[in-house]
């Protein structure tokens, strides 16, 4: 066994390994290339043990399991049309008018966060959101922004939303009706923040009048996907409240839809087993196990001085502002799953406030990490142009730290109503 | 003469309007849309932001926003020169939009914009920040057109009501007393 320093040195450098391979991305390998490896050493140098090991997986098991289904019922979605109907619906009702379009989008926006998950709409709705405003004859840009900051900060209202959310509720001991009931406001106080922001940062992208080039041809709503997907969302409550885990009812969802379309030929075997996105479910089990070496060998003593206990409003304003840095020198994932252990022993109040941190947070730096030149040569890399780093910043500084301080208030004042 | 007209969604309907009035008959005239970077590489960022999803190409947006945004660029330039119905060129370009319009418009004889900006208050703000540029960094005559019906001069507030910010002048040495 190794000594807690040397265990914690060679954790801490697993981690840094990790978080360095996934912003370099050495001959475009995925993350997992390096995460599993570093989990088997951290386990097979003591770092960890085996039995901890297991609890660890033991504990991340069905949350990857939920996961995965939501990642499916959100593709088999797409298959079905959905999001093209959203787009229809989006410029439907936008007329000539931008700031139209922009309540849409961002309707659209926040609540396929919600209820498909952040990769629904980074994946498959931004593409829609720019094809739509293309089709309009508008400019793309405050939408696809718009669109982007939401896919983070309404990724706040269910346990579904965001994988951070996942981690959270298991831990939190919450019913997820209560789980929702509690971030409801603070999920509205997010959009509003950003809503506000938008319209006066885009004035004038927002002021040209579009003027369609093109009749639109739309397609027709998938009656069917939406039926499931909302008794998939009744299903939710339904299973939390009975004290079934509610990842039941996400794969009885994309059970439904997944063999729906298997029979028409609308999806194939390997197409539903590419959307589950296993590399990624594996490397979310390895990250847990080399996250756990670094903060039970002393990192969570450290973090203990600094972490905020109670639920009184200024503690849950520190809470969210310590998650929402740490989600941006590490990313929100492994920040999550650092603070979480520490935020459930003060309860669910404080575990929520660190899913407003680490949610609302990654807004704040682009592609949400410190590594931001990094990321900045990858995209150069890849010739898909620049973002203009500044502009995002400014966007960023002015909808971060507003939408944290919002959230968070609301956030205590559904505890003080509700309670926790 | 070679006349530049600048293209952008929502606007130019009445730089090309314009060009089709006001261009002469044997200019050569040339239909610019620039695609800023921006919007792709923004949803490419979103996508990076997502730990552990994997270099995936067919799940990153931000090629997929590149490839629309080509495809809605090269509808916009045909419909601008159909709109035009003279012969004209077409130039498509990438990049920082307000940089490459003035690359563009070097050498030219005329280049034909939109305000774009807040157009409830006539003032400065009637340009947005990529046409301020455009304007202020022009190597070449600019010609600046309303997107929509040009404001007559009754829009024009009325002067502010004289004030006297200095002293009045003291008398002069030949004036009445």
């Amino acid at each position: 066994m190794l000594g807690e320093v040397a265990a914690e040195a060679v954790s801490v450098a697993m981690l840094a390994l990790v978080l360095g391979f996934a912003v370099v991305r050495p001959w475009g390998w995925g993350e997992a290339v390096a995460a599993v490896p570093a989990a088997i050493l951290v386990i097979a140098l003591g770092a960890v043990s085996p039995h901890r090991a297991l609890a660890e997986a033991e504990r991340l098991g069905p949350i990857i399991g939920f996961l995965a289904a939501v990642l499916i019922l959100a593709q088999l979605c797409q298959d079905e049309g959905l999001f093209r109907a959203c787009g229809d619906w989006m410029a439907r009702g936008a007329g000539k008018r931008p700031t139209r379009l922009l309540i849409r989008v961002f309707i659209v926006a926040s609540v396929t966060t919600a209820v498909l998950s952040l990769d629904a709409t980074v994946v498959l709705l931004t593409p829609i959101v720019f094809a739509t405003a293309a089709r309009l004859n508008a400019r793309a840009k405050p939408y696809v922004y718009g669109t982007t900051h939401l896919a983070n900060s309404a990724s706040l209202l269910l346990p579904v939303s965001n994988l951070t959310n996942l981690i959270a509720f298991a831990a939190s001991g919450l019913s997820f009706p209560r789980f929702a009931g509690l971030m409801l406001v603070p999920w509205l106080a997010a959009i509003a923040v950003e809503y506000v922001v938008f319209r006066r940062f885009f004035k004038t992208d927002l002021n040209v009048t579009p003027a369609p080039t093109q009749a639109a041809e739309t397609a027709g709503l998938p009656v069917f996907a939406l039926i499931v997907l909302v008794l998939t969302l009744a299903g939710f409550a339904a299973t939390s409240l009975a004290g079934v885990n509610p990842a039941w009812a996400a794969a009885a969802g994309a059970t439904v839809l997944g063999v729906r379309a298997l029979v028409r030929r609308h999806t194939t075997p390997a197409a539903v087993w590419r959307a589950a996105g296993v590399p990624f479910l594996a490397f979310v089990l390895a990250l847990g196990i080399v996250v756990t070496g670094v903060t039970e060998n002393g990192l969570a003593g450290a973090l203990m001085r600094v972490m905020p206990s109670g639920t009184t409003l200024p503690a849950l304003l520190a809470t969210a502002a310590l998650a929402a840095a740490l989600a941006n020198v590490i990313n929100n994932l492994p920040a999550v799953l650092v603070l979480l252990p520490l935020a459930a022993a003060t309860g669910p109040g404080a575990v929520l406030a660190v899913l407003i941190g680490t949610n609302i947070g990654p807004n704040l730096t682009y592609a949400g990490s410190l590594a931001t030149l990094l990321w900045r040569r990858v995209l150069r890399e890849h010739g898909q142009g620049e973002p203009d780093l500044a502009e995002f910043t400014r966007l960023g500084l002015l909808t971060v730290p507003a939408g944290l301080v919002l959230a968070t208030v609301a956030l205590w004042a559904g505890l003080k109503v509700i309670g926790g | 003469m070679t006349v530049i007209t600048w293209v952008v969604e929502g606007t130019w309907a009445a730089c090309v309007d314009a060009t089709r009035r006001l261009a002469p008959d044997n200019a050569d005239i040339v239909l610019l849309h620039v695609t800023g970077g921006d919007v792709s590489a923004a949803a490419h960022g979103a996508y990076a932001g997502l730990l552990g999803r994997g270099p995936r190409r067919d799940r990153d947006p931000g090629p997929r926003l590149a490839e629309l945004g080509a495809a809605s660029a090269a509808e916009l330039l045909e419909a601008a020169a159909r709109a035009l119905g003279r012969p004209c060129t077409t130039v498509e370009r990438r990049g920082r939009v307000e940089r490459e319009v003035v690359a563009v418009a070097e050498g030219a004889d005329l280049l034909v914009l939109a305000r774009d900006g807040d157009d409830t208050r006539l003032g400065p703000k009637s340009l947005g920040p990529a046409s301020r540029f455009v304007v202020d960094h022009a190597p070449c005559p600019v010609l600046l057109v309303w997107p929509r019906e040009t404001p007559g001069t009754g829009s024009i507030p009325p002067p502010p009501p004289h004030q006297h910010p200095h002293p009045p002048h003291p008398p002069g040495p030949g004036s009445p007393r």
